[in-house]
């Protein structure tokens, strides 16, 4: 019979040699770049998997399609996200390697991507908190000095663009639409509002690329945000929650940390089915 | 066997006939995914954009390429994809906008892409956009937009209010 993992006993070919020097600055550029490739790659993996879970279940088919083709852009961006990620780290580990055989305390995503989807409005708040951070995040990797972050986010930029185009309208729409539909948008951005601060917080692998010049602080993308989320909840006729608790801003936890909420076991058991039951299997 | 390079021009010409697998009204050349053809050696090189991140034709795209390459005897190939600068539906040919047309999906409109910025939307929740989208069918302006995405990745979905039919909008990307 199969035994279960070993997990009380450290790998410790990870761990750094005792005795030996400090990695190089390069080496630590490059951990700190996979990270960041990481964080990126599965934001939108994990958010793609979300939406797809509405695949059928939608309330109008217009809006069924609608989310499986945002599902669809976000799994193609992390396809190519995943893919760099694995070869900058240098291990042999493909794009489907990073998605299927990783357990949650491996992924990197945000907190508020892998919140469950709940109702429509919530899914579309959900979506829409994101995407206007997707859109700062994109338009500062285009610019970014590593230039295979820079044409992958010039491509992702432009569908994040149309992302957002639509789940501001929808917000609007909702928030401003019957009091049904207003009451449940502003149940939805009250329980999503504490997840959207890890969004810019800064870490050490953070700090380390923006003194590289490849991308800036997380932190300094929250103006142009906190902007665009203002004007489209007013318009929205909706209630800004102002400063609250924040989940996952301490350097001990939050999603880009690997640590999660209890949520993304349940997402990956699902996801990862069949390299679970079948390993190796191939489409 | 040595293999005499075939003149480029002849590809372009061979690649304009093979249909894109989801609109198969028109070919890829139309469709401005095809970058660059060269000989480097005696491999011929093509490089191709995919059109969305995550679009399921571009594995079929890349195998109908090769598929129909090597019909033409074309032995040593390589594709090779190219994200920089990224797809952009302004790419797509007059003469695919007006076949895209008769096939009942209206072309794209250039430069009507999502910027991000929130003016342009803005603009069209007040009802002062400019953005007129004729519909392919009975050609009335009478139009209006049904949902921001439709049977593929690249389409969005509208009705004209004039001949009540539903059609397909090439999004602007």
């Amino acid at each position: 019979m199969p035994s279960l993992p070993d997990v009380m006993t450290p790998a410790l070919e990870t761990l750094a040699p005792a005795g030996q020097p400090a990695p190089a600055p390069q080496e630590a550029n490059r951990d700190a770049l996979v990270e960041w490739l990481l964080r990126t790659g599965d934001n939108a993996l994990i958010l793609g998997q979300r939406l797809s879970e509405w695949c059928g279940h939608a309330p109008a088919l217009e809006e069924d399609i609608a989310l499986a083709n945002q599902a669809l852009d976000l799994i193609g961006q992390c396809q190519l996200w995943l893919g760099l990620a694995g070869a900058v780290e240098g291990r042999g580990r493909t794009a489907d390697d990073l998605a299927f055989l990783r357990d949650a305390g491996a992924f990197r995503n945000l907190l508020l991507v892998e919140r469950p989807n709940r109702d429509f409005g919530h899914t579309l708040m959900r979506q829409f908190l994101f995407d206007a951070f997707h859109l700062e995040l994109l338009e500062a990797a285009r610019a970014s000095s590593d230039p295979r972050i820079a044409e992958i986010a010039a491509k992702a930029w432009k569908e994040a663009a149309y992302h957002l185009e639509r789940s501001a309208d929808l917000v609007v729409r909702l928030g401003d639409g019957s009091a049904e539909s207003h009451d449940r948008m502003q149940a939805a951005l009250a329980a999503l509002w504490s997840f959207t601060g890890e969004m810019f917080t800064d870490d050490d692998h953070d700090r380390a690329l923006a003194d590289a010049g490849v991308m800036p602080l997380p932190s300094s993308l929250r103006p142009a945000w906190d902007r665009t989320v203002a004007q489209v909840l007013d318009e929205a006729t909706l209630t800004h929650p102002g400063e609250v608790w924040q989940q996952g801003i301490t350097d001990m936890g939050g999603g880009k940390r690997g640590v999660h909420s209890e949520h993304l076991g349940h997402l990956l058991a699902q996801m990862q089915f069949l390299q679970r039951a079948y390993p190796g299997a191939r489409w | 066997m040595t293999q005499v390079a075939v003149d480029t021009g002849q590809v372009w010409d061979w690649l304009s006939k093979v249909p894109d697998p989801e609109i198969p009204v028109i070919s890829l050349t139309d469709l401005g995914i095809i970058r660059a053809v060269a000989w480097e050696g005696d491999t011929l090189v093509v490089t191709v954009t995919p059109t969305y991140s995550g679009c399921p034709a571009t594995s079929i795209i890349n195998l109908d390429i090769e598929t129909a390459l090597r019909d033409h005897g074309i032995d040593k190939l390589e594709l090779r994809r190219q994200l920089s600068p990224p797809w952009t539906s302004d790419w797509i040919t007059p003469e695919g906008r007006d076949k895209l047309r008769a096939y009942g999906i209206a072309p794209p409109i250039d430069g009507t892409a999502a910027d991000g910025r929130l003016a342009g939307r803005v603009a069209r929740l007040a009802g002062t956009s400019n953005l007129v989208i004729a519909c392919p069918r009975c050609g009335s302006n009478a139009t209006e937009k049904v949902s921001q995405f439709g049977s593929t990745p690249c389409k969005a979905s509208w009705r004209c209010t004039d001949c009540l039919e539903p059609f397909d909008y090439f999004k602007c990307i």
